[in-house]
């Protein structure tokens, strides 16, 4: 009974994280019509970024429990790194077809991992203080550590952080104005060009809150980004891509089943994963509540 | 009104293609005499590259489909190969090539029958995370597939087990006559595309790309012809795939994994996927790139990034697409000074 | 017989009827203008009888046969084509070759890979005669992307015409081009087209064009038909005139 709460637990963790990421994917392709290749690699800064803040505090002798500012500290470094990004390598690329914009993003996936190695070297970067913070709780006979509850509510709460700024501010209208129709909002005087900054450097803090909650558990390594990207993309196949209440369900339906195959079925995990996934389509072939 | 003089042709020659053909293969067959052993092979390495990118760009220079999957059909072969040899004990480079691509053409087949339902950005998705199956399967199953150590492939018999590579001297051998045969299977591949392209169904592929609707108004039936391209392009990237692995000696999942597919597509962009011979000229640089930059310093993947970038920004119709321009651009100038 | 018959065809999208119970006769050999003012359900109809829509409710009868529930390819094979309002060429591809897939695919020739499209001598001459006649010939090697306004609607006609076609729709031919271009498309088309023993009907604006060329006139209002008959018959009538013209019709 425990085991299965313990497993439950897992699997919601694992579904917060993966949630971030995705609809950090998905907002930007929502918006700007851009599949965002280098995303996983953004997931990644953000894990290095709060590995090495962790480390840095931690050789300050910051009280631990100040150690949890470093969540959305490296979350916005990884925003800034998006607006820097945005107007510099994917704006002069908008006017062009879809294969060129996908392959700007590919280069840049190849940029940014190269930068991670140069700065952070090929050594993972822990951040283990980090599960200090929260003190363990008590699961029938087991021990599971609090943080990773921490990380379930940062989950929840970023999901309807999100859907109220797209459905309930005047930001998300324009949002959801340049989403649906990018030349009319244009015409009607909007600043696209904010929109589209704004709305990538959401995704990438989406992204790099998603790299920095998880890095405590999971050492930061390198490569982790591109694998994180083909776990958003199945979440996305699932789920819908641009929608928001598609990268929740596809980050549960997808958690769940890994964490069960995990469970029982370890060689074939993945498989079953994509079994999964293959089945969705066929009843449905943009995912879920996809918009594409 | 009275109309123009007949338009010019669009290229200085139509014979051009077959000029340039004939020449590049001259200069390609000369190599082993002229260059040393370790360029022969990593030329060995362009042509194969080229067959895989030769594949690739059917779907996205010619039908319109970009896919970010096609190291599943690479890995596939180069995988067929070293089970063949492990299960069934087989060294001859033929039985690879006819025993490894009918498998390579069902999986492509079925992929395809999966992916072509879909629209352009969730068919690249689809493409990448069924690429990442396999990519998976290789590394779960271990005990089969030698997991993230791989399977090795040793020197294979060529012609039918006529020439073997045993013995001293055997290593420089090799890597001539391989270079040779590979060198013709390259020219029987490119013939193969020529005529598949300039085929009626190569003109109702194009047709496809550029206006589906008009397309369907002719009466095609689009995701037949679009699944067929599918078939078609897994197939030659698979070959690509049976042919690298006796060279590379060695197989791991790798050669699975998305990136891969990504330096495929990053080739056909280097060459230029509008042109026929892009993709070849592009497999050849990209790999001589590669090589130089991976020696050259540990950031490789910044300097390859940073190069596809830039690629893009300045050179969005590749080296031959430049190229091309630049003749026109002469022969244009040529026509007005006579 | 008629050629071409539709039976109290409907659609409607939300609040709109487009097509109210529409009985649309087309006579072999006709050459027929489908008049009206912007949204009155002309483009809508063709798209009904060219597949591109399903009708709500209704049949569509073609040479005595019902092919309401026909797909696309289906009615091509049985004779119905269309060319375009907004121009739908194959741009990449040469002029030659945008007529010459018409009759690859007419042929059922679009599935050989192990010949070469141009050594095929049926298709290429037909493609040239089918260019000659629609005075395209001499832009054949252009990529279809770089020719004029006036020559992309010819070539978008042409490419329908290539599949020799028993009814022929055309949407708006002589749109986008300057009035110098328009008698000069018309001229082609209509000629080539009555010679070709081809039916034609032919959604226009211009009335100009609409009463030089046509032997039948269908007026079309707020999804139904208004009037129908020659052009003598319509000029006459003025009801017809009132909606076209703005006059307010006699009392």
């Amino acid at each position: 009974m425990s085991i299965l709460l313990v497993q439950l637990l897992n699997s919601l963790f694992y579904a917060s994280v993966l949630f971030l990421i995705a609809a950090g994917l998905s907002l930007i392709f929502g918006v700007m019509r851009i599949v965002n290749l280098a995303h996983g690699s953004l997931f990644a800064i953000g894990a290095y970024i709060g590995a090495w803040l962790v480390g840095r505090a931690v050789g300050f002798g910051v009280p631990v429990i100040w150690l949890l500012l470093v969540m959305p500290v490296a979350a916005l470094a990884v925003a800034l790194v998006g607006v820097v990004i945005e107007p510099l390598l994917l704006r002069p690329f908008y006017r062009r077809a879809e294969e060129y914009q996908l392959l700007v993003t590919f280069g840049l996936l190849l940029i940014l991992e190269d930068l991670m190695r140069l700065v952070w070297g090929a050594l993972p970067l822990t951040a283990d203080a980090v599960m200090d913070t929260i003190p363990v709780v008590h699961i029938g006979g087991l021990v599971y550590p609090g943080y990773n509850i921490l990380v379930i509510a940062i989950g929840i709460a970023a999901a309807v952080a999100l859907w109220l700024l797209i459905y309930e501010t005047k930001f998300g209208v324009l949002l959801r104005a340049t989403s649906q129709d990018r030349r009319m909002a244009s015409a009607l005087g909007l600043n696209v060009g904010l929109v589209y900054v704004a709305a990538f450097a959401i995704g990438c803090f989406m992204a790099g809150l998603g790299g920095a909650i998880v890095v405590p558990s999971h050492a930061a390594v390198l490569g982790m980004g591109i694998e994180a990207l083909v776990l958003a993309f199945v979440v996305v196949v699932v789920g819908g891509l641009g929608s928001l209440k598609g990268a929740l369900v596809g980050a549960l339906i997808v958690s769940f089943v890994r964490t069960a195959g995990i469970q029982f079925f370890p060689e074939v995990e993945l498989a079953v994963l994509y079994l999964i996934a293959a089945v969705v389509l066929i009843a449905r072939p943009t995912g879920l509540f996809g918009t594409a | 009104m009275k109309t123009a003089a007949i338009a010019l042709p669009r290229s200085p020659s139509r014979l051009w293609p077959y000029a340039g053909g004939a020449i590049g293969l001259v200069v390609l067959a000369s190599v082993p005499e002229f260059l040393g052993l370790y360029q022969t092979q990593l030329l060995t390495y362009g042509l194969i590259m080229a067959i895989a990118a030769l594949g690739f760009n059917l779907l996205l220079g010619y039908t319109g489909l970009l896919s970010f999957g096609h190291s599943a059909y690479f890995g596939l072969g180069a995988y067929t190969v070293a089970f063949l040899l492990q299960w069934l004990g087989i060294h001859s480079m033929e039985l690879y090539i006819l025993l490894g691509l009918p498998v390579a053409a069902i999986v492509s087949a079925l992929f395809g029958y999966i992916c072509v339902r879909h629209t352009r950005i969730f068919f690249g998705i689809l493409t990448l995370a069924l690429s990442q199956v396999l990519y998976s399967l290789a590394l779960k199953f271990f005990w089969v597939t030698g997991g993230t150590d791989g399977l090795r492939v040793p020197r294979p018999t060529l012609l039918a087990g006529m020439i073997d590579f045993a013995g001293s001297g055997g290593f420089p051998r090799f890597i001539r006559s391989y270079y040779y045969y590979v060198l013709g299977i390259f020219v029987l591949s490119v013939a193969i595309m020529w005529v598949i392209v300039h085929s009626p169904f190569g003109k109702a592929l194009q047709a496809i790309r550029d206006n589906e609707t008009r397309a369907r108004f002719l009466g095609l039936r689009i995701r037949r012809f679009r699944w067929a391209a599918f078939l078609l392009s897994g197939t030659f990237t698979a070959l690509a795939g049976i042919l690298w692995v006796p060279l590379n000696g060695l197989t791991t999942p790798d050669v699975l994994y998305w990136p891969f597919s990504g330096e495929i597509v990053f080739m056909s962009l280097l060459g230029g996927f509008r042109n026929f011979s892009g993709p070849i000229v592009g497999g050849i640089v990209f790999t001589f790139l590669k090589t130089y930059a991976v020696a050259s310093t540990e950031y490789w993947q910044l300097l390859l990034g940073t190069v596809l970038v830039v690629l893009i920004l300045l050179l969005p119709t590749g080296i031959v697409g430049a190229l091309s321009r630049v003749a026109k651009r002469l022969w244009a100038t040529k026509e007005i000074a006579t | 017989m008629s050629l071409l018959r539709t039976v109290e065809l409907r659609k409607r999208f939300g609040a709109l009827n487009a097509c109210d119970g529409v009985d649309f006769t087309v006579e072999k050999g006709e050459f027929l203008s489908l008049v009206g003012s912007n949204g009155a359900g002309k483009t809508t109809l063709v798209n009904l009888i060219t597949a591109h829509l399903q009708p709500d409710s209704g049949r569509i009868v073609f040479e005595d046969r019902d092919i309401t529930s026909m797909t696309v390819a289906a009615r091509i094979k049985a004779g119905i084509a269309r060319s375009f309002q907004l121009v739908n060429l194959f741009d990449g591809l040469s002029v030659f070759d945008n007529v010459a897939l018409s009759i690859f695919a007419r042929e059922g020739k679009t599935a050989k890979i192990t010949a070469l499209a141009a050594n095929d001598g049926d298709v290429r001459r037909e493609a040239r005669d089918v260019l000659a006649e629609f005075g395209l010939a001499v832009k054949s090697k252009l990529p279809a992307g770089e020719l004029a306004q006036g020559e992309r609607k010819l070539l978008d006609v042409a490419v329908a015409y290539a599949l020799r076609p028993k009814l022929l729709f055309l949407d708006e031919p002589t749109s986008g081009v300057s009035s110098a271009e328009k008698a000069q498309i018309m001229d082609t088309v209509s000629s080539v087209v009555r010679s070709g023993a081809v039916t034609a009907v032919v959604i226009e604006h211009d009335m100009d064009v609409v009463f030089r060329y046509s032997d039948r006139i269908v007026m079309m209002h707020e999804g139904a038909f208004l009037a129908d008959g020659p052009p003598d018959e319509i000029r006459a009538n003025e009801a017809v005139a009132s909606i076209l013209l703005g006059t307010p019709s006699p009392a």
